[in-house]
Formats: structure tokens, C-alpha cells, sequence
């Protein structure tokens, strides 16, 4: 690989479970001081210790992304740990409350806890770390998306629009680093079984959903790269079995 | 020349004040505001900058026999310990001088911060209050820990308490500074991305900022503590690509110049790597290294403001403090800016004509 991920420092929101864990899992693996955060100290825990006693490095980070407070506490308690962060992948995200309801009967609440979460969390974070990136003159950026930001998909109104602007401010954000050596990419990780979709559409069919593992190899195959994908380009994985299929 | 109260409107639009000793004596000061900061520099010049980000170092907690006793972290002694300076009762409405001294705490004291619990471990010869302070856990744990007890350091002077994004600089990476590098609070991506189309290079070095004063006079002529840096090996080449091409090397802030002149004054010169530096700059002071600074406003009497007369003689300086006053610049760490370089006016001019 012309851009080995192997030593790099990488942040990853939403370590504990779904994507996120298989991300942590996936760049130890490959060689990254990985740093972990999410809310639950027990879940996260456990997946840190894993990645150890596979013969990877982790650290534990216990936050809400959506915690205005959190942004600085996490940036310097991920710097103490690794050094200065070369790759941050904002994967955590809220659905809001399941079953997902009807834009009609969604409080103001969900909502705003939606773009809290997955929207303003990510702008914090990144305000925070792309700085010292843009600083020695390299990094990535990496805002986990769905196809929900593209589609309207009925009752995925609060979680959608959340994704679509955090699209919309990824574009911004490549545009902005342009020539700073910092880039951004926004992925769609496609349908995954994972508890999160289990949550929304809890009677999916299991088989017609990606292995997050296998979705986590083709991410971390993408940071890689070289070239990888333009900056603010949307890439969108399709491991399902689906994409077996596909020539 | 009175501090600033509180966070300016705008990170990047403070008072800036450059201070050009090759210049005429008539024409050798500009008042201007810190987003003209590019038009003063030049192509092939390079803007160093202290990338640590500041610690939350302050915490509040109490000693066995229950008196209040505030720690403020001044540097890193390993995994699990740091050397500290101990407060005792009031917060920091009062001036440190005003506060009444911690009880006397034995080597084996211990000390309660919220959740986390910490032994004294080591006194300094310099006073019992500055201390060594070895905490009950290590690590990611103990920054975690710090993080959640921790404030940054406050000042009497300012008219509300400072979050922890306030005491941040837009590049903060490593959690090394005990106290903000302010020179480089002015700096916005706005102003550093001009530069930079200018054909300014940035580089950057990590130094560990301590307490710049305590109001213990025996702490105090102890201050500053020998202080860790690392400095990249890309910083190390930029600066010889530098003054190879005869550009300028401007520092943002004493703590840069420390890192810089303390490692240049070593056996070999200025090389990449850790390191520490008990470097004192003093008026008499002759860099190796570094050709001007960018720095906070300070007043004539301020130790900082000897600093500075490394980069422009004491009449010029006398001058730039008088009419920083009568300009009404405000001083310490929100304050206004400094930027003493030999031939900034010039480049303006230049500017100006091209």
C-alpha cells in the first residue's frame, strides 16, 4: 500500500458497537494506534481489550460526541494517548427513537438530538482535530453517511436530514482544505446488520444485510488507497451479498 | 496597560502593534489589527508556532483533614505524576498573592480532587507548595480523570470563568500546556491560510508551557521551570531551508522561542526530537535562530516585556510600550498583539508599491 494506515493515530466516534467496533477492530489490525470513543465505559471496554489481546493498540475515550463540553476533553485525551490524530472517522450516529416515527409525530426534541449528534458532534470534532492536521500539512477526515441522506425514505426524516447536511458540510469542509494536504471523504457504508438497523427495521431480512467486518475492510482498504477518492467525493460500499453478485 | 476582562468578539481581530527596529525611529511603529498580520511578512519567511494544546491544570479538591487545596499541574513527570503548585482556600477571583497558603501537607499527604485521589510524593527545595504529585491512577485513566476534574487555569483579573475551548489555539494537538500559548490565540485559519498564499511557511514544535507565576515569591524565582519540547525534524528543516534562503524565522510566542534557542544552544545545534530547556531569555540575549516573535502586549514592567528586547533595542521598546498605552492595548492572555521584527515595515512598504 502507497499509504499505509500502519502507525497512523486514529479517532473513531461510536467505537463500541456496529461499524465503529469492526472500524477499531479492522485499523488495529492494519497497524493504527486506534482510539476509541463512545458512551457506554462497559461495551467500550470490552472492545478496547480485544483489540489488545489480538496484539493491537486501543485506547478508551467515554463521551458523547453530542456533548458541547466533550469536543477539547476528547481531542486532548486522544492526543495524550497516541500523539497528534492523522484520521478521524465521525461514525457515530442516532437514529432517535425507534420505531422511527412519521416526520408528523417526530417531537422537536428527536430532532434536534439527531443533528446534535450526528451533525454538530462531527463539526465540533473536526473543527477540533483538522486545525493540528491542516498544521502538518496532512490527515483525513472520514463522515460516515448513509443512503438516507439522498433518499426519502418515509419515517427516516430526522436521521436522513442529519446525514444530508453532514454530506453538505463534508463538501464544504474538502473544498475549504483544498491544498492543506488534509482531505475529507464522505462514506456510505450501505445496509448493515448491525443492532442499529436491527432497531429501525427489526424484521430486515438478516441475510440481505452486510457483515460490518467486512464493510470495516473495505474503509480501511479506502484510506489506503492511492490515489484515494477525490476530496468531498461520497463513496458508497456495497458488501451485501448482494455485491457479490455484482461483477 | 490594563489585561483583557474577557474573550475577545472575534479570535483573529485584537490590536496589533509592530515594532520594526530596522526601520526609521520615526517610522519604526504601526498600530494595526492582528487580521493586517501577513502584510508585515514575507515570501520565504516561516511562522513558528507551539502546537501544544492546554491542559485543564487546575484542580480543586481537599486534604485528609478536609481544608480546600487547589493544584495547579505546572509539567509532566511521568505516567502518573506531575509536579504541581498547591493553593489554598478562595478560587480565582482572588490574586494568587491574596490567597492564604495550602495547610502544610507532609511528603505521604493526600490530596482528593473530586473522584481522584493523588500522594505527595517529592517536595522542591525551592518551597513546600511546589510539590510533586503522584496520582491513583495512570495513563488514558489519569487523563480522563483530569479532563473531568480539571479546569484551565483562571485569572483574577478576567470577568468570567474561561471554558476549556477558550484556552485552545486553532492547531492545539498534544496536551502539554499548563497555561495557554497566547501569542498564537489571535491566529485563525483565516489569517495563517493568507500567510500561507503569501509564501509564508508555517512549521510547529510542542512545548510545555508552565505557570508563568504563582504569587509565592520563592515559586516565582524558580519560574519558569526547565520546560519539555519536541521539536519535528520537518521543523528543523524548514528553519535551515529558511535561513538558507535568507528568509526569517518569527516565532509565535516565548515558549517558541524557548524550545528553539534552548535546543540551538546545545552541543550540534537545533535537531529534531525531545528535549528540555531551562532557557531564560534575557535582555542581553543574542538568538540563534529566531528573528522575531509575534507575542501578547505587554507593559514596560512586565518580565515578559524583556523578552522582546532580543529583537529591538530598549528605546524602541520604551516607545511601543508608551504608545500601546496611550492606544489603550489591553495585555495578558486575551489580550492584544506584539509582532517586533526587524523589516516588517519594510515588507509593508514594499507591499504597498508592488
Amino acid at each position: 500500500m502507497s499509504n499505509p494506515i500502519a502507525g497512523r493515530n486514529v479517532l473513531v466516534t461510536g467505537g463500541s458497537r456496529g461499524l465503529g467496533r469492526a472500524l477499531g477492530q479492522a485499523l488495529a489490525r492494519a497497524g493504527a494506534r486506534v482510539v476509541l470513543v463512545a458512551r457506554h465505559a462497559d461495551e467500550l471496554a470490552e472492545v478496547v481489550a480485544a483489540i489488545r489481546a489480538a496484539g493491537g493498540e486501543a485506547h478508551a475515550i467515554v463521551a458523547d460526541v453530542a456533548d458541547r463540553e466533550a469536543t477539547h476533553a476528547i481531542a486532548g485525551q486522544a492526543a495524550a494517548a497516541v500523539g497528534p490524530i492523522d484520521v478521524l472517522v465521525n461514525n457515530a450516529s442516532t437514529l432517535g427513537p425507534v420505531p422511527l416515527r412519521l416526520l408528523l409525530d417526530t417531537d422537536c426534541e428527536d430532532l434536534e438530538r439527531a443533528l446534535a449528534v450526528n451533525l454538530v458532534g462531527p463539526f465540533r470534532l473536526t473543527k477540533a482535530l483538522a486545525g493540528p492536521m491542516v498544521l502538518r500539512g496532512g490527515g483525513t477526515i472520514v463522515n460516515v453517511t448513509s443512503d438516507a441522506a439522498t433518499e426519502a425514505y418515509e419515517r427516516w426524516g430526522a436521521y436522513g436530514a442529519s446525514k444530508a447536511a453532514l454530506e453538505q458540510l463534508g463538501r464544504v469542509w474538502a473544498a475549504e482544505l483544498a491544498g492543506t494536504g488534509v482531505r475529507l471523504v464522505n462514506v456510505d457504508p450501505g445496509e448493515m446488520d448491525t443492532g442499529m438497523h436491527a432497531d429501525a427495521i427489526p424484521d430486515a431480512d438478516r441475510a440481505t444485510l452486510a457483515d460490518p467486518t467486512r464493510v470495516a475492510r473495505e474503509i480501511v482498504a479506502l484510506l489506503q488507497a492511492e490515489p484515494g477518492p477525490a476530496p468531498g467525493a461520497r463513496v458508497a460500499i456495497r458488501s451485501g451479498p448482494q455485491a457479490e453478485v455484482s461483477p | 496597560m490594563k489585561p483583557a476582562t474577557t474573550y475577545p468578539a472575534r479570535r483573529d481581530d485584537v490590536r496589533l502593534l509592530v515594532i520594526d527596529a530596522l526601520a526609521p525611529a520615526d517610522a519604526a511603529l504601526r498600530e494595526t489589527r492582528s487580521p493586517a498580520l501577513p502584510d508585515f511578512l514575507a515570501a520565504g519567511d516561516l511562522l513558528v508556532v507551539n502546537d501544544a494544546a492546554t491542559v485543564p491544570a487546575s484542580l480543586r479538591g481537599h486534604d485528609d483533614a478536609g481544608n480546600d487545596i487547589e493544584a495547579r499541574l505546572v509539567a509532566a513527570r511521568g505516567d502518573d505524576r506531575f509536579a504541581a503548585v498547591l493553593f489554598g482556600a478562595g478560587d480565582w477571583h482572588q490574586r494568587t498573592e491574596d490567597r492564604p497558603p495550602p495547610a502544610a501537607l507532609p511528603i505521604g499527604a493526600r490530596v482528593q480532587f473530586g473522584a481522584l485521589s493523588a500522594e505527595i510524593v517529592a517536595h522542591s527545595p525551592a518551597s513546600p507548595r511546589l510539590v510533586e504529585l503522584r496520582f491513583a491512577v495512570g495513563g488514558d485513566a489519569l487523563w480522563a480523570a483530569l479532563y473531568r476534574e480539571g479546569r484551565p487555569v483562571q485569572y483574577s483579573y478576567l470577568a468570567h470563568d474561561l471554558p476549556l475551548w477558550a484556552v485552545q489555539t486553532v492547531y492545539a494537538a498534544r496536551p502539554w500546556a499548563f497555561e495557554m500559548p497566547s501569542a498564537g490565540r489571535p491566529l485563525s485559519w483565516e489569517i495563517l491560510l493568507a500567510l500561507r498564499r503569501k509564501g509564508v511557511r508555517w512549521a510547529s514544535l510542542t512545548h510545555a508551557a508552565g505557570l508563568s507565576a504563582t504569587g509565592d515569591p520563592a515559586i516565582d524565582a524558580a519560574l519558569p521551570l526547565a520546560e519539555r519540547y519536541d521539536v519535528p525534524a520537518a521543523t528543523v528543516r524548514a528553519v535551515a531551508a529558511t535561513r538558507a534562503r535568507g528568509g526569517r524565522v518569527i516565532a509565535v510566542g516565548t515558549t517558541v522561542v524557548r524550545a528553539l534557542e534552548g535546543a540551538a544552544a546545545k552541543e550540534g545545534g537545533l535537531r529534531a526530537g525531545p528535549g528540555e530547556t531551562d532557557l531564560i531569555i534575557t535582555p542581553t540575549f543574542r538568538p540563534r535562530v529566531v528573528d522575531g516573535i509575534l507575542s501578547g502586549a505587554h507593559a514596560a514592567h512586565e518580565s515578559h516585556f524583556s523578552l522582546l528586547a532580543a529583537f529591538a533595542g530598549p528605546d524602541l521598546l520604551a516607545a511601543a510600550a508608551a504608545l500601546a498605552t496611550r492606544a489603550g492595548f489591553l495585555t495578558h492572555e486575551l489580550g492584544d498583539s506584539m509582532l517586533v521584527l526587524p523589516g516588517a515595515l519594510a515588507v509593508r512598504a514594499e507591499h504597498a508599491h508592488g
